[in-house]
């Protein structure tokens, strides 16, 4: 086991290269900082010295892999190449191109994001399981029928359609709570009962079915028709048998997806004004920062590959069939 | 005359169409595809949602064929520089009628107030007419009602003589194929055994022919969805919008096909360190966040046109070429899914009896691949297909929220409902683009859904029952 999550952990290091250099590529190859230092600076007349002091401010005017002028180890590690992935996988995200310090906006930025995804994943889990197992329970009547077309059709809907209408409905003809913005402490409540809603509802159409199928699946086993040959109840056989060993499928579905609460979902933040960091990215993106998409980039990616660790294990806790070799 | 031209997404629309079109004739003579297209046939929502994807998809055919028109009359070989497509053509009353700015649906007066100079020379603080919405009416506040009533009818009897004559066509096509004489056509429609697929098809295209008869005729004289901010016709944009959903759904699989297919079969196939190398390649690939990794390639893309201005010789094509790179990128994102099932499922082919025997008789590797392998994973590859269409379609509308979809100069239900979300914040609001854009989308990606639920159903053999 030990060894396992050893070579597990280690197999995350080139993976992590990998993201690095896609990036490093797209950002500082096809995108030349010379280009980078134009745009930023307004596309025509630049002087040739402010492009090199704005490349000199944010250490872009090293050379790209191989310094020529550098002495012994200097040739590798005075480029930019070294200089921005060492960097990022200290978890050193520098200066964004504007000038700000990106690591410490990335702490402040992620408890507002974590505060709307996680009470989002965690009623979005209840609601949608509880009504695959209704429609379970009910299967083969129109009940069922008539809850998979409910879900097809919600599935159909664009999640712009429902911020938009949820913000319009609740926001502004009921006005039950303020439609965007956010606030500190237990006074961030009343903003963020809507996104929450919000997800939960955009994500019913898929969540349900795909419940369903994972229960379905399970239903048709030997050991539940043996349970229901017992004379057991089929609320209870659903309940306790079904719902029990359909966790295992459910579960590593849920923990993969742990680690990214953090970064948090680009259109709700921006359609809410939630200073979190899927804002911070959309913000970046639009001010075209590269420095900080680089940073979103290696964090999302590292945090997808902890996910992806969090699955293997949690597989073991909950399944003692499976061993990690 | 006119000068037809291909920009770089008709061209490969097309292509992507002819080679659909083939795939379907090689499966219709082949029993084991034809058994499962039978059974989506035999399904009634799958019938209904394919004819509806069809007429989506007709629009969008009309849409692709670009052309430049003649500068004058005299046809002097002079042409303009702005391409036209055919619904552009086709449609110019709903192209060139353009209001001042907002108008509700079917409206004859103007959204805001201004000051509107009467027959007698008296200036008022009013609601003025519309230049071209209901202009042809002496007394709006008397006549509107019954003119777009009538109006209404009028198109739907024009469209339901279109359908009518659509249904005596296929009745009278299937009266010979059944070899009855022609007069017993519609019996045999009817007395069809089973969920009938024609019988589906037709009442689904009469209902469309009916809708679409009232409001090209209503859209003659009134328009049907309203106007947006620049006086411009909703319903025109919504059917501009459909060439750019439907290519950002298909195109895609340029990318997709060619990666998964080569890559996964190979890794299933060949196993160690090519596997190990595959393995690494999408797991690398997928775990950099999609949005992120298509933000940052359109911004690159973005710096690259800015570079290069003097390459695009209109902003059409810029358009063109934008909405082709999105493409591309959503592709290079999206095939990672495919791979590893078609990886999964070599891995369980290679040893089957079969291809151990072909192996054993020393056929070529290639062969193998292609005459064993391929066909025999064709199956996940279609369903992967179909079912990826609709999220596609959806994604499109969120980055172009982002900013980094399609060219805000294109037409597309993204721009659209961006463009809707401070009309909602209006007073009174303007609720008419979203609307609009929302039952075009709905109906596309619903029926996307449907169909791709019945091809899954049919296709795999893990759902047989």
């Amino acid at each position: 086991m030990t060894q396992y999550l050893l070579r597990r952990i280690l197999y995350a290091v080139p993976l992590l290269m990998g993201v690095n250099v896609i990036t490093f590529v797209l950002f500082f190859i096809v995108n030349t900082p010379d280009d980078m230092a134009r745009m930023h600076l307004g596309q025509k007349r630049v002087t040739a010295e402010a492009m090199a002091k704005w490349k000199h401010e944010r250490g872009y005017d090293l050379p790209l892999f191989v310094n020529d002028q550098a002495e012994g180890a200097g040739q590798v590690t005075d480029t930019i190449f070294f200089q921005k992935s060492v960097g990022l996988f200290l978890f050193r995200f520098g200066r964004s191109d504007a000038g700000e310090d990106i690591g410490a906006d990335i702490s402040q930025r992620m408890w507002p994001s974590l505060a709307i995804a996680a009470p989002s994943l965690l009623v979005g889990l209840a609601v949608n399981i509880s009504m695959a197992l209704l429609l379970v329970l009910f299967r083969r009547s129109y009940l069922e029928l008539w809850g998979l077309v409910a879900c097809v059709a919600l599935m159909s809907v664009s999640s712009l359609f429902y911020i938009i209408g949820g913000q319009y409905l609740v926001g502004k003809l009921l006005q039950l709570v303020p439609i965007s913005g956010y606030g500190s402490g237990a006074g961030a409540f009343k903003f963020l009962v809507l996104p929450v809603v919000i997800g939960v509802v955009s994500g019913i159409g898929s969540g349900v079915r795909w419940y369903r199928s994972l229960f379905i699946e399970e239903v048709e086993k030997d050991y539940v028709r043996t349970a229901r040959s017992k004379g057991l109840g089929e609320t209870y056989v659903l309940f306790t048998h079904v719902l029990k060993n359909a966790m295992i499928p459910i579960l590593t579905g849920v923990v993969v997806v742990l680690p990214l609460l953090f970064t948090g979902s680009l259109i709700t933040e921006s359609f809410f004004a939630i200073p979190g960091l899927g804002s911070y990215t959309i913000n970046a993106i639009n001010s075209q920062d590269f420095a900080i998409v680089r940073a979103m980039v290696f964090l999302g990616s590292a945090l997808y590959i902890l996910g992806l660790l969090l699955t293997d294990i949690s597989y073991t806790l909950v399944d003692p069939r499976v061993r990690l070799e | 005359m006119a000068k037809l031209t291909l920009f770089w997404t008709d061209g490969l629309f097309f292509g992507l169409l002819l080679a659909m079109v083939l795939g379907l004739w090689r499966m219709s003579r082949r029993e084991h595809f034809r058994r499962p297209w039978r059974s989506v046939s035999g399904s009634r929502s799958a019938v209904i949602s394919a004819t509806v994807l069809t007429v989506y998809l007709l629009i969008g055919i009309l849409d692709s064929v670009h052309f430049y028109p003649a500068a004058d009359r005299s046809g002097a070989g002079q042409f303009k520089t702005e391409a036209l497509s055919l619904l552009d053509w086709w449609a110019s009353p709903l192209r060139s009628r353009v209001e001042k700015t907002y108008s509700a649906p079917l409206a004859v007066r103007g959204y805001a107030r201004e000051t509107v100079t009467g027959a007698d020379g008296t200036q008022r603080w009013s609601f003025p007419r519309l230049q071209y919405g209901g202009a042809h009416l002496q007394d709006p506040e008397r006549d509107w009602l019954g003119d777009v009533v009538a109006t209404g009818l009028l198109g739907m009897a024009k469209g339901g003589l279109l359908g009518i004559g659509l249904v005596a066509l296929v009745a009278l096509l299937r009266a010979r194929r059944r070899r009855v004489p022609w007069r017993d056509g519609l019996a045999v429609l009817r007395d069809e055994p089973g969920p009938s697929a024609w019988r589906w098809a037709l009442a689904t295209l009469l209902a469309i022919a009916l809708l679409g008869g009232a409001s090209a005729e209503l859209s003659l004289k009134y328009h049907v969805f309203g106007t947006d901010k620049v006086g411009e016709d909703v319903l025109f944009q919504c059917l501009k919008s459909i060439r750019t959903g439907l290519l950002i759904g298909t195109l895609t699989t340029f990318v997709t096909l060619p990666l998964a297919l080569l890559l996964g079969i190979a890794a299933g196939y060949y196993r160690g360190w090519v596997d190990d190398v595959i393995q690494y390649l999408y797991t690398t690939l997928n775990s950099i966040p999609g949005v992120l990794l298509i933000a940052a390639s359109m911004l690159l893309m973005q710096a690259y046109i800015a570079r290069h201005e003097s390459e695009f010789a209109s902003l059409a094509l810029r358009a063109d070429f934008r909405l082709l790179f999105l493409c591309l990128i959503l592709g290079l994102t999206s095939w990672t899914g495919l791979c590893r099932l078609l990886r999964a499922e070599t891995l369980k082919l290679r040893e089957m009896e079969y291809i151990q025997a072909a192996r054993a008789l020393g056929v070529w590797q290639g062969t193998i691949l292609l005459r064993h392998i391929v066909p025999n994973v064709f199956h996940l590859v279609l369903i992967s297909v179909t079912l990826d269409f609709s999220s596609l379609v959806l994604a499109e509308a969120v980055l172009s929220y982002i900013n980094i979809g399609v060219d805000p100069a294109t037409e597309s239900w993204g721009n659209m409902i961006n463009g809707a979300r401070l009309e909602m914040a209006r007073d009174p609001v303007v609720w008419w683009s979203l609307s609009a854009a929302f039952v075009f989308m709905f109906g596309l990606v619903l029926a996307a859904n449907l169909f791709a639920d019945a091809v899954r159903d049919a296709f795999d053999p893990r759902r047989v029952e």
